[in-house]
């Protein structure tokens, strides 16, 4: 076993996964790379290429070629409401073909349906987040080969760099043409920004393109352009919209949580980045929706604009847009419908890729533009790792998200969260899962205060001036963690096998932690 | 000050540790109305417990006891006085006697616990038509009394009507707290608003009770604490105006001079004290002298 940059011990040789040699986590900027990009098999269409056009799902998986053993992707812009996992998996499952790795940007709920079919060896392999009942069945051991999870930024540099190869992608389409130009934006399905479909379209053997509103060519706008796309299947349904709306647009009124976003927003305040021009990435989600709403109010007060608000992007940000407190938005994900509808009407609302919204491995990601952002985790440490995968149990729940990327692009990277949850502490001594390491995360901010990254001393010179007026207590690591513990008592400790059911890998593809199998079956 | 004081339920943990955040001027952690009667012990034990703790940042710590109609009161005096509680809020008090029967019992737990006599203060909760009547009494029937509060549902039930929006079937009992409570020189603090989702209403009712001359209010809700307070947080204007007669007066003393004018208008000793308490109120100034 070897250490890497984090203290973890990582086995030399992972089934599944191979060797890890040359692979250590050795530091948030450590690996460059070298060589060239991969690519995707070169193609023609002449006039009598034929149709694109299928007419059903199980159709175009045959034109496409797909065998056993293949690689497959997907979108989650459709989030829980989508219906093209579980549809493409049974297809495939009624064709004969199995052992296929899927690599999805993200799982939810609604695709525990592929579950009878990893149990039978249709799916193999996945690589990508695990949510829910899959996250369980994971950490149970029900899957052969480990789970590889990656970022936002992560998963386009795995492919660009070759380390995975796409043979074929599914790109759940709300709008589409019999050539393959693709729209996010219109459709009963409209989900706004399609930025984690871009790369898998350039880089795949075989794109197909699912739909359930063929429109007449040339569709207008066009997030993806029919050069990249082989075939366009006809569908029913792709998605429930109300599953595709996810996050919230409404502040919280819990009391908790508008505490600590009180204190977030003021240490966003104190810091050197408040001032004309400043960007933030906040996402959904009580917390984050409520230091956006403080925010607001502070900016407004001291005459400031921001330049731009990033990442995922919720209704609540298109009215900083409307108000003229935000002068555009670089949008990879629309959580809701006011974001998918401004994207389609407003030039300042920029539709971005996940290569370009986080990949390390490109001339500058959008996240390297970030000033501040705000975070969550089920756990940080006193070292201040943070753990976004595991839950308090071991079970492996939730994918990276973008937390990584923004936490070492953005120059203030906030975990904003309330110091335990019911009895469980999630400020420890250890995290269960390194999934982003402490030197990328500047401060905690919990409803007993703000507690800043010792290395961060000039966040804390900023912060004495409020401090001094009790407007930000601050808080140090020590006596959080001492409080965390004297209210939550000691945790039994996680048992695990040895088995590796994960790996979670560093942006830039190195190995930051592994998920090891639970011993008993979680109840 | 007490322009807020935050009921916290006697038997979740969560809020117990984290009431204090919310900034009230004072906590009121609830073993009666919050806690079902099968929770009664458990809930006792969890309060003492987070009482030894005692991480309250500046608030007045106090707690509601068990009405003295029930077998729990004197098991909860028994259980909290010890921990060095500011106060108990005792509930449905319809009469002097009922004051100093408590009184006794906590001074008896005093005595025990080594705790200086005298110093856990009696809040009383007037939850019927007698005990509003019996308001200045009450006030009266011991030095531990520090302040009367109308209630809500109970007195409403009595009054044999129900809780509006407007707070009509309220509206003469608040007046007579007042009255009682200057007369008896203890705080009047008011009943809870329990809409906790309409700040504007509840700007409402603060602001009427404040201009009848309410010290505060309880609160139901971290959320309304700073619309409270910001109602009776002095203005700016008010804040240079009492200065000004405050400084006015200080000269006025320096220099062995009965009466003080200020702008052509002569500043009496109430007017004085009002502009200490506005000082006090802004956090600019400890000097209480209030009283009397």
């Amino acid at each position: 076993m070897e250490l890497n940059a984090v203290h973890r011990e990582i086995p030399p040789r992972i089934d599944g996964y191979g060797d890890t040699s040359g692979k250590l986590f050795e530091g948030a900027f450590a690996r460059h790379p070298s060589g060239y990009r991969s690519g995707a098999r070169m193609r023609s269409f002449t006039p009598n290429s034929g149709s694109k056009l299928s007419g059903s799902i199980k159709d175009a998986i045959k034109a496409s070629g797909l065998k056993s053993g293949m690689t497959i992707s997907f979108h989650h812009h459709l989030r829980n409401g989508d219906y093209v996992v579980n549809q493409v998996i049974k297809s495939c499952a009624e064709l004969g073909i199995g052992d296929l790795t899927i690599f999805p940007t993200a799982l939810f709920e609604v695709h525990k349906g592929i579950i009878p079919y990893i149990k039978s060896g249709v799916v193999s392999r996945i690589m990508g987040s695990v949510n829910g009942a899959i996250g369980r069945l994971v950490s149970e051991g029900g899957l052969g080969s480990p789970v590889v999870l990656r970022s936002h930024g992560g998963r386009p540099r795995a492919v660009i760099s070759g380390d995975v190869h796409i043979d074929v992608a599914f790109i759940a389409a709300p709008t589409a043409d019999r050539a393959g130009n693709i729209s996010g934006q219109m459709g009963s399905a409209a989900c706004g920004s399609i930025g984690y479909a871009f790369t898998d379209a350039e880089y795949a053997d075989v794109v197909v393109a699912i739909t359930d509103n063929l429109q007449s060519y040339p569709i207008s706008p066009v997030s993806i352009s029919g050069i990249f796309v082989d075939l366009v299947a006809v569908t029913d349904f792709i998605g429930d919209p109300a599953g595709i709306v996810s996050g919230t647009t409404r502040v919280t009124r819990d009391p908790l949580r508008l505490l600590i976003a009180k204190y977030a927003s003021r240490l966003i305040e104190a810091s050197p980045y408040f001032m004309d021009g400043i960007s933030f990435q906040t996402g959904a989600g009580g917390i984050p929706l409520a230091v956006t709403s403080f925010m607001r109010e502070a900016m407004k007060r001291r005459d400031i604009r921001a330049s731009f608000g990033l990442g995922g992007i919720t209704g609540y940000f298109v009215d900083l847009m409307k108000e003229g407190l935000v002068q555009k938005l670089m949008d990879v994900q629309s959580f809701d419908l006011e974001a998918a509808r401004s994207i389609a009407s407003n030039p300042d609302h920029i539709e971005i890729s996940a290569d370009w919204y986080a990949n390390p491995w490109n001339c500058g990601a959008a996240v390297n533009m970030l000033d501040v952002v705000i975070l969550g985790a089920t756990e940080v440490d006193v070292d201040f790792n943070a753990n976004v995968n595991t839950e308090a149990d071991g079970a492996l729940l939730h994918g990276i998200g973008g937390h990584q990327d923004t936490a070492a692009g953005a120059k203030l990277t906030i975990i904003a969260q309330p110091l335990t949850r019911g009895r469980i502490p999630c400020v420890v001594d250890r995290v269960h899962t390194v999934t982003t390491p402490g030197d990328v995360v500047d401060a905690i901010v919990t409803e007993f205060g703000v507690t800043i990254n010792p290395k961060r001393i000039d966040l804390l010179d900023a912060c004495v001036d409020f401090a001094a007026s009790r407007e930000i207590p601050l808080i140090p690591m020590d006596e959080l963690a001492a409080k965390a513990k004297s209210m939550c008592g000691a945790m039994e400790p996680i048992r695990t096998t040895d088995r590796v059911v994960a790996i979670v890998e560093w942006r830039d593809g190195t190995v930051i932690d592994i998920v090891r199998q639970l011993e008993k079956q979680v109840s | 000050m007490r322009r807020t004081m935050l009921y916290l339920p006697g038997n979740n943990p969560n809020m117990l540790l984290r009431g204090h955040l919310f900034e009230p001027d004072g906590l009121v952690i609830d073993l009666e109305d919050s806690v079902s009667a099968g929770e009664k012990d458990s809930a006792r034990i969890l309060v003492r417990d987070v009482l030894r703790g005692g991480e309250f940042g500046n608030c007045e710590v106090t707690v509601r006891i068990n009405a003295a109609d029930t077998d729990h009161w004197r098991n909860d005096v028994g259980a909290v006085v010890p921990c060095g509680v500011a106060g108990l809020r005792v509930p449905k008090v319809e009469n002097p006697q009922m004051v100093r029967d408590i009184d006794e019992e906590i001074s008896a737990v005093e005595a025990r616990s080594a705790i200086e006599p005298g110093s856990v203060k009696i809040f009383c909760l007037l939850e019927t038509a007698m005990g509003v009547w019996n308001a200045f009494d009450i006030a009266k029937a011991s030095p531990r009394v520090t302040a009367i509060l109308p209630g809500g549902e109970d007195l409403a039930a009595d009054l044999r009507t129900s809780r509006s929006r407007e707070g009509t079937e309220l509206e003469w009992i608040r007046r007579m707290i007042i009255v009682a409570a200057r007369a008896a020189g203890v705080d009047a603090l008011d009943t809870v608003y329990p809409h906790v989702n309409d700040d504007e209403g509840l700007e409402r009712e603060v602001g009427f009770i404040k201009q009848l001359g309410y010290d505060g209010k309880s609160v139901i809700h971290p959320n309304q604490i700073p619309v409270i307070h910001a109602v009776f947080n002095p203005t700016e204007k008010e804040i240079q105006t009492a200065r000004r007669i405050v400084d006015a007066a200080a000269e006025a003393a320096s220099r062995g001079l009965g009466a003080v004018s200020l702008d052509g208008r002569m500043i009496d000793a109430p007017v004085i004290r009002r502009a200490r308490y506005t000082l006090m109120r802004a956090g600019l100034s400890t000097d209480l002298e209030m009283k009397g």
